[in-house]
């Protein structure tokens, strides 16, 4: 049946399709005039269809705090009424501590290290090669994110970037290990704070007297014409959304490697 | 002859999509196992976010970025010229979109299994029913 509607579509690269002839083609002439970014997909991203975009984070920041809630919070009740043993390497000596009692303390101490009971260290190999790919990764993300406007990436994309070389510290190393890079306090808060920053420069806006989210309000304060205003407002926007990508990926991938423990990754 | 050719070469894209989406759908209804659910719903997302892709094609077109120069403005933009931005942005967000929920359908995953000690959904239910 699905094939059989397919005779009516137009063929694959038509110019003349109707999806290419109502507001596309607008888009395409004017979002370089009116918006002064070449990359028409992150003009109609972040300006045309701004709200979306917007509610596009909100979407990522809520998927985030349903894996905390369902993972996190119950894990932690569970934390408190059983604690299983737990190992600790004294690194001078090679020592393996085992400690049961459970209301004991143990200070953190260089020279000591938390153990996990089923994880494996991974090989010198592995870990050198993560350790020197990760700087790279990132660096490569934030240009993904800054150079959105004229070429192909974004905030989207860009935050996902970054948060996969801080998984990719996860995966090398331990769970443990990322988890105190990128404390998940830390991270509960940039999540919804890339929502502010996106719905921060549209409250902006209407404080500029102009319809929220419309960053041609910005030009008088930035001192440069509303075309530029415009780009510029697109970046702000971008830097939102990528900051929480960035974190909602390290909240789902800490909360699913290690089912809400934080403890022992994959 | 060549009209059937010509029709194959303008459509076997749909088709490819249709049978990807189906692929999906079978996995989402047939499967007993809730993560090859899962993988059948990321299939059926993949299936669509290509469709919408390949209605964006355009014969001879280039990427939706305009030509500038700095300085000396730039030519008129026909919009032949570049393929539609439009799709691409839709199912940029519908990516993500993806993304989210195949994150909240993986942690539901990990609290079933907890709760159960099982991913099959028949397991599930009959312990569902023996425990009022």
């Amino acid at each position: 049946m699905l094939v059989h509607a397919t005779l009516d579509f137009p063929g694959w690269g038509d110019p003349n399709a109707p999806a290419h002839l109502h507001v596309a083609p607008e888009y395409l002439e004017q979002a370089y005039e009116k918006t002064a970014t070449p990359n028409v997909v992150t003009a109609v991203l972040a300006d045309y269809r701004s709200y979306d975009t917007m509610f596009e984070t909100a979407v990522v920041f809520s998927a985030g705090l349903a894996c905390f809630f369902l993972l996190r919070v119950q894990s932690r009740k569970k934390e408190e009424e059983e604690e299983e043993d737990r190992y600790f390497r004294h690194l001078a000596t090679d020592m393996v501590i085992r400690i049961r009692t459970p209301s004991m303390h143990v200070p953190d101490s260089p020279y000591l290290q938390q153990l996990d009971p089923y994880w494996t260290p991974r090989s010198l190999i592995v870990r050198a090669a993560c350790r020197v790919l990760t700087p790279f990764i990132q660096l490569f993300a934030l240009y993904v994110v800054a150079h959105g406007h004229h070429s192909p990436g974004g905030g989207f994309q860009g935050g996902v970037i970054l948060g996969a070389s801080l998984i990719l510290v996860a995966l090398s190393h331990d769970l443990r290990t990322s988890m105190k890079m990128t404390p998940e306090k830390l991270m509960g808060v940039l999540s919804p704070a890339g929502v502010l920053i996106y719905a921060g420069v549209g409250a902006l806006c209407v404080a500029a007297g102009h319809n929220f989210l419309d960053y041609g309000a910005l030009a008088e304060w930035l001192g440069t014409a509303p075309e530029a205003a415009r780009s510029l407002g697109i970046l702000f926007v971008e830097v939102g959304v990528a900051v929480c990508v960035m974190a909602t990926m390290i909240i789902i991938y800490a909360n699913l490697s290690s089912a809400g423990g934080h403890k022992q990754g994959l | 002859m060549e009209s059937i050719t010509g029709l194959i070469l303008a459509k076997y894209n749909y088709w490819m999509y249709i049978s990807l989406m189906m692929v999906g759908l079978y996995a989402m209804i047939a499967k007993n196992n809730l993560v090859k659910k899962i993988i059948g719903m990321n299939i059926l997302q993949t299936a669509i976010i290509l469709f919408y892709i390949s209605i964006g094609a355009k014969k001879g077109a280039t990427i939706p970025i305009i030509m500038h120069s700095e300085g000396h403005g730039h030519e008129a933009v026909h919009a032949v010229q570049y393929i539609n931005p439009l799709p691409h942005v839709l199912m940029l967000t519908a990516i993500v979109v993806s993304v989210a929920t195949l994150g909240v359908a993986l942690a539901l995953a990990i609290r079933l299994y907890a709760r159960f000690g099982t991913l099959e959904e028949d397991e599930i239910n009959d312990q569902v029913r023996e425990a009022p």
